[in-house]
């Protein structure tokens, strides 16, 4: 039986929908604050995926995916349920790991790595090729407020690429800087997909890529499980539904 | 709690190494600005004692010293916590894309402030040791006697610490929902400047003043006007944790004031790890919301 990765049982996510407040406008408002009220954007989701798959997970906006593809990164925690990663580290692939704006690119590819769960010696090991990938040449030792938007961008994108997790969440397929670094970003994207020891699960809502490199297909609708299954199963009742 | 340790275990290495980062970002900025470092506590002291001096025309013994423990601390305290109101919303690049607990962004603040307080101790220390120097060859002052009641001065230090803590859980928490909550701590925090004894002696001062109070003689404890305003300046001491920890040290290290306040001290280490560990819980309750508001 093949090694199970993520575990995902009965995962419910709830937002409050809070609203930042003025405490002198609300001291001039004669309306009453409201209690809180909450929306349920994942409602009880169970699904495991294996070492080495590929899971594409589809829905129309506002399903819930990119919630559920966060929490499994763990930047939200479930309200219900549980996410177990099996000791696996596991790193987001969407616009990029956040930065310190003040702080050097150097600096931040150190801490950028030990928040997705490196040690300082493991960075130090895969800082040149780092370096080397985003091409920032001496740029790396500049504070990031003063990149421009693609450099940004390529360091983000070095740094996840090249920080190999076991798992790889990927929210929507990227486009990363000018068309030469577009397609060595790709390319990266693609090895590091094709890896068969990486578990991967990417987040699209194009149906092409997903038929291209998913193994498996998650449906989900409006927060609930619609259908799970190989890509060959699921895409095409997905690509029926929404036409 | 046990999630909290686990989190700091794990991200210990994150928060030294940002702490240093912060830092060394600083003194990258512009040509020997390390030096502010030293020329901000040193200049603050020099306005501080021209105002207690020359306006007021009050002063302690040993003065520069006396107002740089009271500021250290206090720059402490107020930095940390004004800067925490704007932490998570600040670090939003970060925390919409890897989950980092947010204490951890508190734990980071104090890290910078707190080397910034040890650097303005360091200079409180060359003081004193000018103070001793001036006195042995020019027979100048008095110099400190230190005993060890110096010691005292690390529990202190750990009190400011936690008091500190717990005041920014709750601010990086509302500082999230409230939007004007910095114009807020911004005026409370002046007013905390001013009812602290940042560079007055709360106890010595009002023990000073002989004011007639209203209906003085249904008071019955007190047997002069005198004595009631002694008992007022020891009662804001104990109530306000920045004013104790400052009295306190100025006893430990100048022996200045009517000694420690050991019960005041109990109470607020008890209250202020209370007070954390319902920030701490706070903060995990509400961290999901927090990256769909910012």
């Amino acid at each position: 039986m093949a090694e199970s990765v993520i575990s995902v049982k009965d995962v419910k996510i709830r937002y409050r929908f809070l609203k930042k407040v003025s405490l002198i406008k609300s001291m001039f408002s004669l309306k009453k604050m409201n209690k809180a009220e909450y929306f349920e954007a994942v409602k009880g989701v169970s699904f495991e995926v294996e070492k080495g798959q590929i899971l594409g997970i589809v829905g129309k906006n506002g399903s819930g995916k990119s919630t559920l593809l966060r929490a499994i990164a763990g930047i939200f925690c479930p309200d219900e349920g549980t996410i177990d990663l099996h000791g696996h580290n596991v790193s987001l692939l969407s616009i990029g790991v956040g930065f310190k704006a003040p702080l050097t690119g150097r600096e931040n590819v150190y801490l950028s790595g030990m928040l997705l769960g490196f040690t300082k010696q493991q960075i130090d090991q895969k800082l040149d090729e780092i370096i080397e990938f985003s091409e920032l040449g001496k740029f790396i030792d500049r504070p990031v407020k003063t990149y421009s938007s693609g450099m940004y961008s390529k360091l983000a994108f070095s740094i996840t690429a090249i920080l190999e997790t076991e798992i790889m969440l990927i929210d929507e397929v990227l486009s990363v800087g000018d068309a030469k670094f577009r397609k060595k970003s790709y390319d990266k994207m693609k090895s590091l997909i094709d890896d068969r020891d990486r578990t991967v699960i990417i987040v699209s809502h194009n149906t092409e890529t997903l038929k291209s490199l998913c193994d498996n297909i998650l449906w989900i609708h409006d927060g609930e499980m619609k259908m799970m299954g190989t890509t060959e199963e699921v895409l095409p009742k997905y690509i029926e539904f929404m036409s | 709690m046990k999630r909290f340790f686990k989190d700091i275990k794990k991200f210990w290495n994150f928060v030294v190494y940002s702490s240093n980062a912060e830092l060394k970002s600083e003194v990258a900025g512009s040509f020997l600005s390390w030096l502010w470092w030293f020329l901000d506590p040193l200049l603050f002291m020099m306005v501080y004692s021209f105002i207690a001096i020359l306006i007021f025309q009050s002063g302690e013994p040993h003065f520069p010293v006396f107002v740089f423990l009271g500021m250290n601390c206090w720059q402490f305290f107020s930095k940390t916590v004004k800067s925490s109101v704007r932490l998570i919303v600040g670090n939003k690049a970060i925390v919409t894309k890897v989950y980092i607990p947010k204490h951890m962004l508190i734990l980071e603040k104090l890290g910078v402030y707190g080397f910034k307080m040890f650097v303005s101790f360091g200079l409180t220390a060359v003081f004193l040791i000018g103070e001793a120097i001036l006195n042995a060859i020019w027979g100048i002052g008095e110099p400190v006697v230190i005993g060890f009641e110096i010691l005292w001065v690390i529990p202190l230090i750990a009190l400011l610490f936690l008091v500190t803590f717990a005041a920014s859980l709750f601010m990086s928490h509302f500082g999230v929902f409230v939007e004007d909550l910095t114009n807020i701590i911004t005026v409370v925090l002046q007013l905390g400047f001013y009812v602290s004894g940042v560079f007055y002696s709360l106890e010595n001062r009002l023990q000073r003043v002989d004011m007639a109070v209203p209906f003085f003689e249904k008071l019955t404890i007190f047997e002069s006007y005198n004595e009631f305003w002694r008992f007022v300046g020891e009662l804001l001491t104990n109530v306000n944790p920045l004013a104790l920890i400052m009295s306190d040290m100025r006893y430990a290290v100048l022996g200045n004031g009517s000694g420690f306040h050991f019960v005041a001290y109990a109470v607020w280490f008890v209250l202020a790890a209370i007070i954390s560990v319902i920030g701490i819980r706070v903060i995990y309750k509400f961290e999901n919301s927090y990256v769909k508001i910012i």
